[in-house]
């Protein structure tokens, strides 16, 4: 049994279904995060976790137990607020006091468990302090202590880290990572940066039109999209629509319109439909120059394309490029920059053969 | 450089200004008001002694200081009237303002919460009656607490009562006249610090367990406190020079100071007394309008 199962929950606001029939299990100790654009239903999933909206369908067993009627301040989850929602009126230590209070605890306890926070957040000295004479750093450390200080069985987390600097937004996600895994609690968070849910996350629920689009690890969730829609939104990603001509020997041939036929290694769950996309991330595209490949590269260079450089990014580690091939269309691919000095690297308008191993191409039916 | 200086002349003109309009607005007839207060009366005009006129000569104009004293003053101090309605105006004051408090901050609250569209008609409604005139709807209330008056005959119809209650010439339709009239300058402050008050603040006290009930008295009674302030002393220091309401709701049995006053200056044509009178009242409101300046400034401070 999960700690945390959302069973054919739907939330509607007038017309509006910010969440429709969504269904999803959360075991103890993971950390999860909601991922999806703004609109897609995240934040009111995650607020009716916290009790702040009722849901017109469906029931949420938290160890069994349905709370979706029960009210906030009756629930064992606590929540750290996008924007902290600090008491401004209350020091650093009657903020992280003050759900210790409400629990009835006595008052040696509450002592102990505050400095033990403090600690845990590393705000030794601050306690007097009021918000406003804090850090947005320091204040979000107030955040996380209040939230974590009544050990709630789920902790769940709005876009805790959106105010912060990427910098600082980097550390504080190693930060917190790491309490999750001493505290060997249950965190939900939500964002709209993948790059944040990615690196936090054990599994990420994608959402999309208050549905769930697909729920993985980042890295199946990156090599494997469940859709269309799932790979491009997650990550960068080349898309070929086309049509099955021929399953042999575990390979598909796909013709495409935007680069000729396209062999692809045939995915476990058989494919169905005659009409499918084959989507490739950049960074498995390569590119060679013409004639130089190697012969080994040949062999495994079954998807070939030719063409010419039409735009060169440099980012530093990476350099992405797009490539305008023959028939007009425009693959991306990125390349590690391996090495300091720039001796083979690619120019503009240069004619280059970019290719892809059949392994790396993902069917996609949806 | 020039062109600094240029623009920064009519700057410190205007900064002059206001200092400008105090002193002649409030400074020059405060003066008079104080001289007055330390002259005594007299059957002549104007009606007390003695007067400063620099064409009767320097030694003349000397000597006018010495006529001074503090009299007046002395007066106050040794007749119970005065007293008397100084604390009248006290009382009526604090009594008024607190009735205004719990009649007011819910409505305040209750406007706060309200959807957004529906708050500026909420704000509209709370204004609406200054557009007519403040004496005509004290009339107004005299018509409706009157004997053969709207509320007499609202009761007797359900039968609440059995013959007409005598209303008016009663402190009962002072406080109804003072709180009618006052409430928007208690509900206006109340509403601007409620509305905006972050609503995820009472969100996170129930996330940490508090009921919505313990939420208000933990965060939003404590945070609204700058309003409460505001509130309290914009309507306390009025009330307690209030000369019309209680003149033509209340009874004439105890007076407020502000009627003590119209009766010194218009019946007793006493200028020096009512001068006095007027000082006093003045030095009775230096407190709470010092009060009142320390909450505006560290609002102002907490909002940085």
């Amino acid at each position: 049994m999960p700690l945390l199962r959302i069973e054919g929950v739907t939330k509607r606001f007038g017309n509006f279904t910010a969440v429709n029939q969504l269904s999803l299990d959360i075991r103890a100790g993971e950390f999860f995060a909601l991922l999806g654009p703004s609109g897609c239903g995240k934040t009111t999933l995650l607020r009716m976790l916290a009790g702040f909206e009722t849901p017109d369908e469906g029931r949420l067993l938290l160890a069994g137990r349905d709370i979706a009627q029960v009210m906030p301040h009756e629930r064992p989850v606590n929540m750290m607020f996008q924007n902290y929602a600090l008491f401004p009126h209350l020091s650093v230590r009657d903020n992280i006091a003050f759900g210790l209070r409400r629990a009835g605890m006595a008052r040696g306890e509450i002592a102990a468990r505050v400095a033990e926070m403090v600690a845990l957040v590393k705000l030794e000295g601050m306690e007097k302090r009021k918000p406003d004479q804090l850090s947005g750093g320091q204040r979000q450390r107030v955040a996380l202590a209040r939230s974590l200080a009544r050990r709630p069985q789920v902790l769940l987390l709005d876009e805790p880290l959106a105010a912060l600097d990427k910098k600082l937004r980097e550390s504080t996600q190693a930060e917190l990572m790491e309490l999750q895994r001493r505290l060997g609690m249950t965190f939900i968070i939500v964002t709209h940066d993948q790059e944040e849910a990615m690196t936090m996350a054990s599994r990420i629920g994608v959402m999309d039109t208050g549905r769930l689009a697909q729920v993985a690890t980042p890295r199946d969730l990156y090599e494997a999209p469940a859709s269309r829609w799932v790979a491009e939104f997650v990550g960068d990603v080349n898309l070929f629509e086309g049509q099955v001509i021929s399953r042999e020997q575990g390979r598909l041939k796909v013709t495409t319109r935007e680069a000729g036929i396209i062999t692809v290694t045939e995915p476990r769950q058989p494919v169905t439909k005659e009409i499918v996309t084959v989507a490739i991330r950049p960074e498995k595209i390569k590119l060679s120059r013409r004639g130089l490949a190697s012969s080994a590269d040949a062999l495994q260079a079954i998807n070939r394309f030719e063409g010419e450089v039409a735009e060169i990014n440099y980012l530093g580690g990476l350099t992405a490029y797009r490539i305008r091939l023959d028939n007009g269309a425009v693959v991306r691919s990125v390349m590690a920059n391996t090495a300091r000095l720039d001796v083979d690297g690619y120019g503009s308008s240069e004619r280059v053969a970019a290719w892809f191993a059949p392994d790396d191409g993902v069917v996609l039916e949806q | 450089m020039s062109t600094r200086r240029i623009f920064a002349r009519p700057a410190r003109y205007a900064a002059i200004a206001p200092y400008l309009w105090m002193a002649l607005f409030f400074l020059v007839p405060f003066g008079f008001v104080l001289k007055i207060s330390l002259s005594q009366t007299a059957i002549a005009q104007p009606p007390y002694t003695p007067v400063f006129d620099l064409s009767e000569g320097w030694e003349a104009f000397k000597g006018a200081f010495e006529q001074l004293s503090l009299e007046n003053y002395r007066l106050l101090i040794s007749d119970n009237l005065y007293i008397l309605s100084y604390l009248r105006s006290l009382v009526v004051a604090i009594t008024s303002t607190l009735i205004l408090l719990v009649i007011g901050y819910p409505i305040a609250y209750g406007m706060a919460r309200l959807p957004q569209r529906w708050q500026g008609i909420a704000m509209i409604l709370v204004i609406v009656p200054f557009w007519t005139s403040f004496l005509i709807r004290i009339y107004a209330w005299i018509n409706i607490l009157q004997h053969d008056g709207l509320l007499n005959r609202i009761l007797l119809a359900l039968h609440l009562v059995s013959k007409p209650v005598v209303w008016l010439s009663t402190d009962t339709a002072m406080y109804i006249g003072i709180v009618y009239s006052y409430l928007p300058f208690m509900i206006l402050p109340l509403y601007a610090t409620l509305a905006k008050m972050d609503r995820a603040l009472l969100e996170a006290a129930e996330d940490l367990g508090a009921s919505p009930r313990k939420a208000f008295w933990l965060v939003t009674f404590p945070l609204s406190l700058p309003g409460v302030g505001a509130g309290v002393l914009l309507c306390f220091i009025p009330i307690v020079g209030e000369f019309v309401i209680p003149d033509l709701l209340a009874g004439s049995n105890s007076l407020m100071i502000g009627q003590t006053l119209w009766l010194e200056f218009f019946t007793n044509k006493d200028w020096p007394v009512a001068s006095a009178v007027a000082i006093a009242l003045l030095l009775l409101l230096v407190p709470p309008l010092v009060l009142y300046d320390r909450l505006q400034r560290r609002q102002v401070e907490g909002r940085r």
